[in-house]
């Protein structure tokens, strides 16, 4: 809403209020200023605006009003004019134009000079920029003035013509245009509760609330001077839930011509482009009292019903009804559309667009003027699918009280008198089936304390909600008996909704600040969060970047590394069809964020936690299960000068992740993790891995039930697929994991066990066996036949080559033999040890290097 | 007695001939080893006639001891000595750049949450998350926001192919999830996560990002309450001496509805970018919780109230380090990532 501060002082007394303080207490009183513009005047000390906006300041010395004495031919030029022009200071200048507005042979109107040093628009450059009036001969005439149009003063775009002002529109020759068309114009962001702010009146109102002045609405009576509007049109609603109320006024007589200069300049400076005297009334009143209003040619309905009265009707569109609306656009209008009709079909889309058939022209002389509620509901979704936003559609759509419409019909109706030289035919045809009753709200003291959390004083809400036009009786010392004014419909909350108007209005700097006294509620862990957040700190403690990556992907991107089954939760409205459903995997966003990192850097070591969305079959809402991603790439170890040149680089490779992984099952404490060999399509078939955790054991009889879960899959990207994403040739690490599954395999609890008082003994086996034997096995059958007195079991070598025979491989293991009671004896070890080679033997067909 | 004070001479001769550790060690072999010409001389009083072993034993022992003290002291100087040649010829070039360590770092929003995290659960504030593909219901009606309502426009949705289902455009909808689940005990939460908005990607927007939504409820929770936490927070997370102003806003689920403000430091060279010249940056929204809402969540307005505020992490760390496009967070550059 843009406000023209001398346009508000019609209705408020702004006197001693700087800007700067008025935008002040409108931001905090909820009607945020998001901008000032100065029209002509610099721009106040303390006030923001933004400098691409701020126009030219007009010299009050400089730019004055001039009176036309003479308009003559330029004696080069056929375009151009002489223009002489009284300033109210010495010879009139003579003064050259190209302006086509001006004629030559005018006189005794008044315009606007621009003397030499005026600073204004120049449009002849792109883009536009300030220059500073020089004087200049054109075509052979000398000429330092210049005069002025609302584009070079900053008003508005209009460059077409100069600024024309009737003799009584602007004061005498040599008054400073500033004094009389100077302004300030506050923009503010309406939100929707205030939807009443939409209208001078509305922002006046809290004005006078909040600086305790007085409000002083416009006169709306209309002299009607013709005969009753009775007879001469009906109204009928069909539904008064689409439409509360519908008036109509009836003028005759009328004639079209340019509104009057002071109304086309306050259009102007609140947005608007001024048209004609009739539909100018329109639009001010509109942007006067909210409410929007539209004009029809009478005479044009009346042809429409066949000469008889017209008969106006508010109802739904009929399905496959057409009409040709204002911006000539044939359109076929739904049930779902609200119009205004006669008999012969639809007039107006209510509340978005009047029809072309029935609009007021440049001939038009006789006037039926609409003042309507129609439901908010109705005309929103009405402008939405005839994407028809407009200045009425806005305010319709945002709700507005139906008491407006009478006195914006009767304001109107009187202005069109005035300024259109119409008779106004006595009466409203008024249809108003079902008035909206006042509400009246107990407000007590003690609710407005329970809520606010300080005392308030009721004389003081009293205050505010008068000034606010509240009506406002006392019930008893500590209670007030509050009725709604007729303009407000956001009162819907009781006692909460006046408890915002108290607050605002007073000042929320005046509040107290207090700290909660209210009783703590039971505290609890939230598992799924803090289990997170330390896989974060350890993941971050392995040297991984973490990244957060869009969860708005393609189906043909994502599912080759999807884990989730199901289906896509898949957008209505995408932004694009790159990001238009729910991704199932978050390494797919990882690995894009790798790709894009490799154009700059040569390591890249990514994690993400995040969730995944997997459509279930009769589930309305899909399942957001958490997950992991990594990702590693690049040299193994950051380039470092110590090292010297042509040292090789090591890549990373499978055991880099497998060791993050390994970190990850460590810090922890998971128990039962192992690893099998995995088969997902996007991995490498030989280089990957699944990590499965046995989750649960439960005891069934006498049997332990192992509940195994492949918690994730990792290991090396398939070259196939690196080639796909354009990391061919490159060694990517990749692997997701789902995390409900590692937080439900979680240990309740990891004892202590304590540190080693007594020796180790250390001894070493190293054993050939078939390639196709794991190591994990051959470590697990050491474990076995160790028991308690192995303590720990460290692969140190794996070989192939030179002494093992073809198919097979030595692994080579340091074993560590520990008691908690006593140093080993070797006799112990020795035992121990052998029993461990003979299984190895045994269940693994090994050979022991070194003994056989 | 002549044999011992010439060998006094030159094995304090040799002694001070010795040019480094080494040698030292050598000398103190050749008159103190087992067959050193110490020892030897003091093994020789057996051999002399009895009445001179006591001057002679004497004579050798002082000896002994004056060539041992004599070693001891050369012995400690050299060391001294050979450690201020060490200290002076192993010296690096300090300036020479460290051996990298590879480094992870948490994103830099998760840098941002983790700080709201800690300062709200010093107030004794949970963290409750709730799913991001929400209901129509949950996400606008239950928030008294009814199908059509104006407010609606707020929020531009994502809708998915079903029916009245869409992305969460807000955490708000974790208010409806944790009344209900907690009605009618005190809630005291925190709900952080993911929302999403139907907009263009551009510097200042987009399509997705985090917001912290903060809920309470009690049977004596104010207005005053509000203002008190969100001073403190802002306090705690923009600095001690930051001044909280509060302005009227509007909210479908909170009456009355406000938005907060900071004032932001004059001396940041970015204050004036990023408070577009007024000196305050808006921080949250908040309000108390609407009666409509409370009752939808299981909480009867006339006995409990309740505030609820959101805010936006990515928006903080924006004014934090004056970041001015919005698209850095999601990017993941590692350039930018390296600097939180």
């Amino acid at each position: 809403m843009k406000v023209p501060l001398n346009w508000l002082r019609d209705y408020v007394d702004l006197s001693g209020i700087a800007v700067p303080q008025l935008v002040e207490r409108l931001t905090l009183a909820g009607l945020e200023v998001a901008a000032v513009r100065s029209v002509g005047l610099p721009v106040p000390e303390g006030v923001r605006a933004k400098a691409s906006e701020a126009g030219p300041v007009w010299a009050p010395e400089k730019v004055v009003v001039g009176r036309v004495v003479k308009v003559e031919k330029h004696p080069n030029a056929d375009k151009l004019k002489l223009v002489t022009a009284d300033y109210g200071a010495g010879e009139p200048k003579v003064v050259v134009t190209g302006a086509p507005n001006v004629s030559i042979g005018d006189s005794g109107y008044k315009v606007i000079l621009g003397l030499t040093g005026t600073v204004y628009w120049d449009g002849h450059v792109s883009p536009k920029k300030l220059s500073e009036l020089k004087p200049t001969k054109l075509r052979g005439v000398p000429s330092d003035s210049m005069v002025m149009s609302e584009f070079e003063l900053g008003i508005s775009e209009e460059h077409e013509g100069v600024i024309v002002l009737g003799e009584d529109e602007a004061p005498a020759p040599g008054t400073a245009a500033a004094d009389f068309m100077g302004d300030f114009v506050i923009e503010i962001d309406v939100l929707p509760n205030m939807a009443r702010c939409l209208s001078m009146i509305g922002v006046a109102r809290e004005v006078a609330a909040l600086f305790g002045r007085q409000l002083t609405l416009p006169p709306h009576t209309m002299q009607a001077g013709g005969p009753s509007i009775e007879g001469q049109v009906r109204v009928e609603i069909e539904d008064p839930k689409l439409s509360a109320r519908y008036a109509a006024a009836l003028l005759r007589g009328g004639s079209v011509k340019p509104a009057p200069a002071w109304m086309r300049q306050r259009l102007t400076y609140a947005g608007m482009r001024p048209i004609s005297n009739l539909v100018d009334v329109t639009n001010y009143v509109m942007l006067e009292w909210g409410q929007p209003l539209h004009a029809f040619d009478y005479d044009k309905l009346v042809a429409r019903a066949g000469g008889k009265a017209p008969t106006i009707t508010v109802r739904p569109a009929r399905a496959g009804e057409v009409m040709t609306t204002l911006d000539n656009v044939k359109r076929e209008l739904t049930t779902d559309n609200l119009v205004i009709a006669d008999g012969a079909g639809p007039v107006a889309i209510a509340g978005v667009m009047g029809g072309a058939d029935t609009e007021v022209s440049a001939a038009t002389q006789n006037i039926l003027l609409e003042s309507a509620n129609f439901h908010f509901v109705s005309v929103r979704r009405t402008m939405k699918e005839l994407n028809l936003p407009s200045e009425a559609s806005a305010r319709f759509s945002k709700g507005i009280h139906p008491e407006m419409v009478k006195p914006a019909a009767e304001r109107a109706a009187e202005l069109m008198r005035m300024h259109g030289g119409a008779t106004i035919c006595k009466g409203l045809v008024d249809c108003y089936p079902a008035p909206l009753p006042p509400q009246t709200i107990a407000l007590t003291m003690a609710e407005v304390r329970r809520q606010l959390g300080m005392d308030f004083p009721i004389a003081e809400a009293t205050r505010i909600l008068r000034a606010l036009q509240f009506t406002v009786e006392a019930a008893g010392s500590e209670t007030l008996r509050v009725t709604t004014p007729p303009h407000r419909i956001d009162i819907q909350a009781g006692s909460a909704d006046l408890i915002e108007e108290l607050a605002r209005v007073h000042g929320y700097d005046r509040l107290p600040a207090t700290l909660l006294a209210d009783q703590l509620p039971e505290q609890h862990t939230n598992r799924p969060l803090e289990f997170e957040e330390r896989l974060r700190d350890i993941l971050v403690n392995c040297g991984l970047q973490e990244v957060i990556t869009y969860a708005l992907t393609e189906p043909e991107r994502d599912a080759p590394v999807g884990l989730g089954e199901g289906k896509y939760v898949e957008l209505l409205n995408p932004i694009s069809s790159e990001r238009r459903a729910m991704r199932h995997s978050v390494l797919g966003g990882v690995l894009e964020v790798a790709i894009a990192n490799l154009r700059h850097t040569d390591e890249v070591r990514l994690f993400e936690i995040g969730s995944v969305y997997l459509g279930k079959e009769g589930q309305k809402l899909p399942d957001e299960p958490r997950r992991l991603a990594l990702l590693l790439t690049g040299r193994s170890q950051p380039e470092f000068w110590g090292d010297g040149a042509g040292v090789t680089v090591k890549s990373l490779d499978f055991f880099d992740i497998k060791g993050v992984v390994e970190a990850l099952a460590g810090e922890l404490h998971l128990a039962g993790v192992t690893y099998h060999t995995a088969s997902a399509a996007y991995l490498h078939p030989g280089r990957s891995a699944y990590l499965v955790i046995d989750r649960s054991v439960e005891r069934s009889a006498e049997q332990l039930v192992i509940n195994r879960a492949v918690v994730g899959a990792f290991g090396q990207l398939h070259p196939r697929y690196a080639d796909k994403l354009g990391l061919g040739g490159r060694l990517v690490l990749a692997g997701e994991f789902d995390l409900d599954a590692v937080l439900a395999a979680l240990p309740p609890r990891c004892p202590y066990s304590p540190v080693p008082r007594f020796p180790p003994a250390l001894r070493d086996v190293a054993v050939i066996v078939d390639e196709g034997v794991p190591a994990e096995r051959i470590a697990a059958e050491i474990r076995t036949a160790g028991g308690d007195l192995l303590r720990d079991v460290r692969l140190f070598d794996l070989y192939r080559g030179e002494s093992i025979p073809p198919g097979k491989k030595s692994l080579a293991y340091a074993l560590t033999y520990q008691a908690e009671d006593r140093t080993l004896t070797d006799n112990e070890v020795d035992r121990a040890h052998k029993k461990i080679e003979d299984r190895l033997r045994q269940v693994l067909q090994a050979m022991i290097r070194g003994k056989e | 007695m002549s044999d011992l004070a010439s060998l006094e001479q030159r094995a304090l001769g040799e002694l001070h001939a010795c040019l480094d550790e080494a040698a030292l060690r050598a000398w103190n072999t050749k008159y103190f080893g087992d067959k050193g010409e110490v020892q030897l001389a003091l093994k020789g009083v057996g051999k002399l006639p009895p009445d001179q072993r006591r001057a002679y034993g004497q004579q050798a022992n002082r000896v002994k001891v004056a060539l041992e003290q004599a070693y001891e002291e050369t012995l400690a100087k050299e060391k001294q000595r050979a450690l201020e040649r060490s200290l002076t010829a192993d010296a690096l070039d300090v300036t020479l750049p460290g051996r990298p360590v590879p480094r992870g770092r948490l994103h830099a929003s998760t840098q941002t949450l983790r700080l709201i995290y800690g300062i709200f659960a010093d107030m004794g504030f949970q963290i409750y998350r709730s799913r991001e593909v929400e209901d129509d219901r949950t996400n606008f009606e239950l928030l008294n926001m009814p199908p059509h309502h104006p407010a609606r426009d707020m929020w531009d949705t994502f809708h998915t192919t079903t029916p009245g289902v869409l992305l969460r455009t807000h955490t708000s909808p974790g208010q409806i999830h944790v009344m209900r689940e907690q009605a009618p005990r005190p809630i005291r939460v925190i709900l952080p996560g993911m929302c999403y908005r139907y907009e263009a990607i551009t510097p200042r927007s987009e399509i997705m990002f985090h917001q912290v939504e903060g809920l309470v409820i009690g049977e004596k929770v104010t207005m005053a309450d509000l203002k008190g936490t969100v001073q403190a927070f802002a306090r705690r997370l923009f600095g001690e001496g930051r001044q909280v102003r509060i302005r009227s806003s509007y909210f479908p689920f909170t009456e009355p509805s406000i938005e907060v403000d900071v004032d932001w430091p004059k001396d940041d060279p970015n204050a004036d970018r990023l408070t577009k010249g007024t000196g305050w940056l808006e921080i949250m929204g908040a309000g108390m919780v609407h009666p409509v809402v409370l009752r939808n969540g299981g909480y009867d307005p006339a006995k409990f109230s309740g505030f609820a505020f959101g805010m936006g992490p990515e928006r903080i760390t924006m004014l934090r380090h004056a970041i001015d496009d919005i698209r850095l967070f999601w990017a993941n550059d590692l350039r930018f990532l390296r600097q939180f």
